[in-house]
């Protein structure tokens, strides 16, 4: 059973302090939900947890089942079972979506799996996203409407099959019916019981979808509350204003 | 005959059969500023001596011709007359011609393959090739060249009505190979050209495409692809003189460089003459620089002498590898040397997604990928 917890963490963008000492235990078989206002950081929790090259950890620890994912690169972190679904995915020119995925796939895995088989988990995972087929022979995200987008990170989440999964508003952007598709995708992945969720989100809308058991709002680079799914309905009623004055 | 007789643009200043008309460079000229001289092996002012060896070969289908013809044949020069020092050398060095004639309306079956195999470094080898597409005829062409040589050609292309020649040229010289070569496309009223350049191999590669158009109609797309390593000089010299109305132009040439002293130049001149309305033409240069220490010069130059054009346009660009690119790869787990890999292969590939004939496509994709395994 995995356990992915974030201890201390302190992180700068451009020598300005975002993250001010997080802390976050997130356990295999449970959904932890991050809600907060605009520019309070929670992108900048999953891109540092990931590692990407913009951000600079100055303080506290990303483990993962006791391995310092800090020390780590970030395909490294990504074999090692961490996942991250991007608020905005990258348009990849001339690299098409099944070499990519394949690639993928072959890279965690650490072997090539068999091409037939393959082709079948990526067609079954296309059709349960509604995906088009002719989506594999286009190039990474590239001329894919917002949605789209989301959908494809919610393919590649179910093929790499991680331990810990951090979703960066995947849900924005989508109507009704993709926000429905993109969220029996990540309870497909959470049904074993045996993998983390950490979600991201500014609306309550993808919680009555993918039930949450945690409740923290972010403001300022910190968690300021936690609490159960209720806290979620109490956002949705009163806002943030609350925490935002209280931080300021 | 035929272009020295045009009025004198700034990009494109004379043409000769005479050698004596083109003076030793320095390499203070604006033609050969970027071009190592030095490394010319003496290509360039006569102190080569001919005792190099380019076995030439040719592979047609049937219903094409192929002939080896003296420097008298009058199907030789016919198109084109040499612009610069070196190429008027070859021009007056070569002993025989190769002659590929596809007749009129001829759809040959296959590609017309025409091997260039270097022998060595020791002394230069000088060439000449015409490749006659006769009206309505439509024909591949692949030049593939191998080996090491000190070699400098000239290829002369000539698109007659409403004919079609597609051509890959494959620069895949081992690593001492030096050459230098013009690859002129006359295209006649209605053609369609298609060119596409790969240069991988060689310590010098300067090579030379330029178009004219004899009539109304015309059509060029030259392509080209270079991977440039450590101390390797990858010139590409484009030229497209618009003297007649009505015809197109599109050039697209992407290179990536990596190591020391990796030196790529591109030097794309379009001419849009004053009788050439109607011109429809766009160039663009793309470098990706790898690593420090690797050089691209990249210079567009449209000189519009008539106001009445359809389209004309030009960009260059040289930059590093994207960050955002490598970092969504490797969130997925990719490795980053092979996420560096798939998005240098992607930025290539992706032009040589123009190539209509798939055998040659994967050939020229394979060709990249050994280069990006090195
Ligand atoms: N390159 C940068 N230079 C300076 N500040 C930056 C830079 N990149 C991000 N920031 C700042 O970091 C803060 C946190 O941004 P972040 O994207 O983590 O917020 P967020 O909570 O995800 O917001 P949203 O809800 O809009 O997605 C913002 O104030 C943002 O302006
Ligand atoms: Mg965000």
């Amino acid at each position: 059973m995995s356990t992915l917890e974030i201890r201390e963490l302190q992180v700068s963008v451009a020598d300005k302090e975002i993250l001010k000492g997080v802390n976050l235990t997130v356990r295999a078989g449970e959904t932890h939900a991050i809600m907060g206002p605009n520019g309070s950081g929670k992108s900048t929790l999953a891109y540092a947890i990931a590692g990407h090259p913009k951000y600079t950890i100055t303080g506290g620890q990303v483990l993962l089942d006791g391995v310092d994912l800090l020390e780590l690169s970030v395909d490294e972190r990504a074999r090692a079972g961490l996942f991250l679904a991007m608020q905005y995915p990258v348009e990849v020119p001339g690299v098409s979506v099944s070499n990519f995925l394949r690639s993928a796939v072959t890279a965690v895995r650490g072997e090539a799996p068999k091409l037939r088989e393959f082709s079948k988990d990526l067609k079954n995972g296309m059709d349960a996203l509604a995906i088009d087929p002719a989506f594999a022979t286009r190039n990474v995200n590239e001329g894919f409407s917002g949605g789209e987008k989301k959908r494809h990170e919610i393919l590649q989440l179910e093929l790499l099959k991680p331990k810990i999964a951090v979703l960066d508003e995947t849900d924005s952007g989508l109507d009704v019916d993709a926000l429905r598709v993109v969220s029996e995708g990540v309870n497909r992945f959470r049904a074993s019981g045996e993998t983390g969720v950490l979600l991201i989100t500014h609306y309550t809308r993808i919680l009555r979808y993918v039930k949450p058991d945690f409740v923290h709002v972010f403001s300022a680079g910190k968690i300021v509350e936690e609490g159960g799914p209720e806290l979620a309905d109490k956002l949705e009623a009163e806002g943030y204003e609350a925490y935002t004055k209280a931080s300021a | 005959m035929g272009l020295n007789e045009k009025p004198l643009s700034t990009l494109h200043e004379k043409s000769s059969y005479n050698l004596d008309d083109f003076s030793v460079p320095t390499g203070r000229e604006e033609k050969w500023r970027f071009t190592p001289l030095s490394r010319l092996k003496g290509l360039h002012d006569g102190t080569a001596e001919v005792t190099g060896q380019v076995v030439t070969q040719a592979y047609t289908p049937a219903g094409v011709s192929a002939e080896w013809v003296g420097r008298d044949d009058a199907r030789v020069g016919q198109a084109y007359a040499p612009t610069d020092r070196v190429s008027a050398q070859a021009y007056n060095a070569f002993e025989k011609a190769l002659v590929v004639t596809v007749p009129k309306e001829a759809v040959p079956a296959e590609p017309i393959q025409i091997e260039l195999r270097g022998g060595g470094t020791a002394g230069v080898a000088y060439g000449h090739i015409v490749v006659k597409v006769e009206p309505m005829a439509e024909a591949v062409v692949v030049l593939d060249h191998q080996g090491s040589a000190v070699y400098a050609d000239n290829v002369e292309f000539v698109v007659g009505d409403g004919a079609t020649l597609k051509v890959v040229s494959l620069q895949d010289w081992a690593d001492d190979a030096v050459h230098v070569s013009q690859h002129h496309a006359q295209l006649a009223k209605d053609a369609t050209f298609r060119s596409f350049v790969v240069t991988l191999g060689g310590d010098l590669v300067r090579l030379s495409p330029s178009v004219s158009y004899t009539g109304q109609g015309g059509d060029a797309d030259l392509s080209g692809v270079y991977f440039v390593d450590a101390g390797q000089h990858l010139e590409h010299r484009l030229l497209v003189d618009h003297s007649t109305p009505n015809c197109k132009s599109h050039v697209d040439y992407r290179g990536a460089l990596q190591g020391e002293d990796a030196h790529a130049v591109w030097i794309g001149d379009v001419i849009i003459r004053v009788e050439a309305e109607g011109t429809d033409t766009y160039e663009l240069n793309r470098n990706l620089i790898l690593t420090d220490g690797a050089r691209a010069d990249s210079v567009p130059n449209l000189e519009i002498l008539t106001g009445e054009v359809a389209g004309a346009g030009h960009a260059s660009t040289s930059g590093r590898l994207d960050d955002e690119h490598l970092f969504y790869l490797q969130a997925r787990g990719i490795p980053a040397d092979q996420a560096r890999r798939l998005v240098i292969r992607g930025f290539l590939g992706q032009l040589v997604d123009k190539i209509s004939v798939p055998e040659l496509r994967e050939r020229v994709l394979a060709k990249i990928e050994a280069e990006l395994e090195k």
